[in-house]
């Protein structure tokens, strides 16, 4: 697969997830590899629920969606 | 020539935007067609991002690609992190982009395709777009923070707390107003209530599969939800004409109201994966398409426009709504053209993922541009309907009677033409059982989309499907919102009372959140109940409520980024946030005046209520109430109506003396008054000093 058809594959996907509340796993754990080595990493499993509770949760609870 | 030729391009696009404008302004008489309406719309927003936009970005906010943004100072993976512009965008887009652009254009079509059209245009590249854009990166500079955050320590507690009422109140007539707009949708009509109920359990299927059998798995779950919708839309038809089945599913708006009203409260007390989270999914990625699909349908069907530019509603006595060209039109349509709720969602999630400063302009502005485009494809479809059927569709039934034929007669008469044939033959093709009073914008739009997309697909005979299919996606995102929004009101109730109580800001203690939610189902419930059984028609009545109160939120959006620019030592360049505050102020307040005080019982709250009051005194029934009952219906709804709109009048007026205080103070110092978090990209990680 050409390189470019694969960049655009891969925002397609990173867009429809953002657009639901869920941000990059990849990113997510190479952040964790770089600035917090050795600290734990959730799975793909645990990260997902906490993206979910952080988008409707009570603790900052905002508006996520308009009119 | 590498400088020449992109100058050369503006100038023809600037030169072919003057030519569309030319033929969709002043075209009388004969039909155009839309793709003129399309290409003046986006001359317009090309030619207003690339150089309003840039003049914003450059000199009035200095936006520096090398101050380090929240989501690079911050990073954390999770809340903050640096994202690509063009997927940010999609986010942004997907949370801006709601009912509020395709209701209110509807509407305003009362007017012709004119009016609308050059308020979307002028209000989105001058209000909207300059809200949505200053507030994002006001809020970037500031951790993220949000517009009641920024409103408390730039103006200050009282301005905030002020603001944070008006807030409430804002969200209890939305969500009354957008429940009322799937009631009117599904009334009568066991098709559309069966596929919007069907999406209950398709939502609780999805719910499960993503948290238990397949964590995470947000593609095939939105797979399985997608065939499960498809599946529910054709078997809706089955359904409704199965006599055993159909009058299970045909409601009247009532017993719907309260259904809504109850499913909301629900909704936003059970667990959010199990139900909020994956109608979330749904709808988003269902809005988001059929928006897609419905600009390549206009794009290739090249339908024709065959509403007037200008109808004679302009005077204010359309059946639509009340009220006349200024100050109401603005009022109707608010999302589309500049819309408050935007401003929360500049200064909720967007700022902390913002990769550089300067890409703001693209996220905010182009964000705020593609809305308007949004809004303008519902001014579209809207427009491709006969007059006649349009105004059948969307007059209050106080107004034109309830048979087609009395309708046919009534509408007529103001001059658009119809035959009762004509209106009892939609109904046959859309597979409904009238289309008579089924105000509210969503039938209107989904009978124009439903031409768009039979026009490129599937022929004449997919009418029905595609009718329900539009009704679908509309009431889809609209009930997602009515969910997501009951919870967050009930978090506002809890937070305000939490003032007086503090026990009771707890959002965790679940007892708490259903107490909060309640009250929130209850408040917005109330008008929703009221505006179904008004006879007046709850559109006629609450819409220009709700428009009144979501321009009121930009308002104080705008005095709060006016008055951050003066706080910043930038007020030679106040005026661009400056103009579109004062222009809503006016129309708000001159709104909200009249509302309240006009002599004309048909738009004031005031001599409405004491023309009713007077009548029944006397015993006497005035139309469209057919009873004493009635009668005293119409004037308690009146002196309701008075209420909220006299609170809203309170709290503008309130923010407008806040930011001129605020103002002058900041005139009064000759410092930077205002407080940055200034993020020095090459500092590493996690620094910043104040101002």
């Amino acid at each position: 697969m050409p390189a470019r058809l694969k960049t655009l594959l891969t925002r397609l996907r990173q867009a429809a997830n953002l657009m639901v509340g869920l941000p990059d796993y990849r990113t997510y754990v190479q952040h964790r590899q770089t600035h917090h080595p050795g600290e734990p990493i959730m799975t793909y499993a645990a990260f997902f629920r906490n993206r979910q509770a952080a988008r409707y949760g009570g603790d900052n609870a905002r508006i996520s969606r308009c009119c | 020539m590498t400088r020449v030729l992109p100058k050369l391009g503006w100038f023809v696009v600037a030169a072919v935007g003057a030519v569309a404008f030319g033929v969709v302004g002043l075209s009388r008489g004969e039909t155009i067609s839309a793709l003129w309406l399309v290409t003046a719309a986006v001359c317009t927003f090309l030619i207003a991002f690339r150089f309003y936009g840039l003049y914003i970005a450059e000199k009035v906010l200095g936006t520096d690609a090398g101050r380090a943004t929240p989501a690079v100072r911050l990073n954390d993976g999770l809340d903050y992190v640096p994202t690509n512009k063009y997927v940010l965008f999609g986010h942004h887009f997907a949370a801006i982009a709601g009912a509020g652009p395709l209701v209110g254009p509807v509407l305003a079509a009362q007017m012709g395709y004119l009016p609308g059209t050059l308020w979307i245009l002028a209000g989105v590249v001058f209000a909207g777009g300059v809200q949505d854009f200053v507030v994002l990166l006001l809020s970037t500079r500031r951790d993220g923070r949000s517009v009641g955050d920024m409103i408390r320590s730039e103006i200050g507690p009282l301005a905030g707390a002020v603001a944070s009422i008006g807030l409430l109140l804002i969200m209890i007539i939305l969500l009354a107003v957008l429940a009322m707009v799937v009631v009117k949708a599904l009334a009568a009509s066991p098709w559309g209530t069966f596929t919007v109920a069907a999406t209950i359990p398709t939502a609780l299927i999805m719910g499960v599969y993503v948290r238990f059998v397949r964590p995470g798995k947000v593609a095939e779950m939105s797979a399985i939800g997608v065939v499960l919708l498809a599946a529910a839309l054709f078997y809706g038809q089955i359904v409704s004409e199965s006599p055993t089945m159909a009058p299970l599913f045909t409601l009247d708006g009532v017993s719907l109201a309260y259904m809504l009203i109850i499913y909301g409260f629900v909704a936003s007390v059970l667990p959010v994966w199990l139900l909020l989270a994956p109608r979330d999914y749904l709808s988003t990625f269902l809005k988001v398409g059929t928006i897609l699909a419905l600009a390549i349908g206009i794009l290739l069907v090249q339908p024709q426009l065959k509403m007037p530019a200008l109808t004679k509603f302009i005077d204010g006595t359309g059946p639509v709504f009340a009220g006349g060209l200024f100050p109401f039109l603005f009022i109707t349509i608010a999302c589309g053209a500049v819309s408050g709720f935007h401003a929360l969602i500049a200064s909720g999630t967007t700022p902390k993922m913002l990769e550089n400063e300067t890409q703001a302009r693209f996220i905010g502005y182009g964000g705020m541009l593609m809305e308007a485009g949004v809004a303008v494809m519902a001014m579209i479809a809207a427009s491709v309907l006969e007059p006649g059927v349009y105004f059948a569709m969307n007059s209050p039934a106080g107004v034109i009677g309830g048979d087609a034929v009395q309708a046919a007669q009534t509408v007529s008469g103001w001059g658009f033409v119809v035959t009762p044939d004509t209106l009892t033959q939609i109904a046959h093709d859309i597979g409904e059982s009238s289309i008579l009073s089924r105000t509210g914008g969503a039938p209107t739009l989904a009978v124009g989309m439903a031409s768009i997309f039979q026009g490129f697909l599937g022929g004449p005979e997919s009418m029905a499907l595609w009718y329900h299919f539009a009704i679908l996606f509309e009431a889809l995102f609209i009930l997602t919102t009515v969910d997501a929004g009951t919870r967050v009101a009930g978090f506002m109730i809890q937070d305000l009372v939490g003032m007086a109580v503090p026990s009771f800001r707890q959002t965790r203690s679940w007892v708490n959140n259903v107490i909060g939610s309640a009250v929130a189902a209850a408040a917005w419930g109330y008008f929703l109940v009221v505006g179904v059984t008004d006879p007046l028609g709850g559109i006629y009545t609450l819409w220009p409520l709700f428009g009144i109160a979501n321009q009121m939120l930009a308002g104080v959006a705008l005095v709060l980024c006016s008055v951050i620019l003066f706080k910043m030592k930038r007020q030679r360049y106040a005026w661009v946030t400056l103009l579109p505050t004062v222009w809503l102020l006016v129309c708000t307040v001159t709104a909200g005046f009249q509302k309240v005080f006009d002599a004309r019982p048909a738009i004031g709250f005031l001599a409405q209520s004491r023309k009713f009051a007077a009548a029944l005194a006397d015993g006497k029934v005035l139309g469209p109430a057919k009873s004493l009952d009635q009668m005293a219906q119409v004037v308690f709804n009146a002196k309701v109506d008075l209420v909220m709109t006299s609170l809203f009048l309170v709290v503008v007026i309130s923010m407008i003396v806040f930011g001129v205080l605020a103002v002058r103070k900041a005139l009064a110092s000759p410092n930077v008054t205002t407080h940055e978090v200034i993020g020095l990209a090459d500092e590493g990680q996690a620094h910043a000093r104040p101002a």
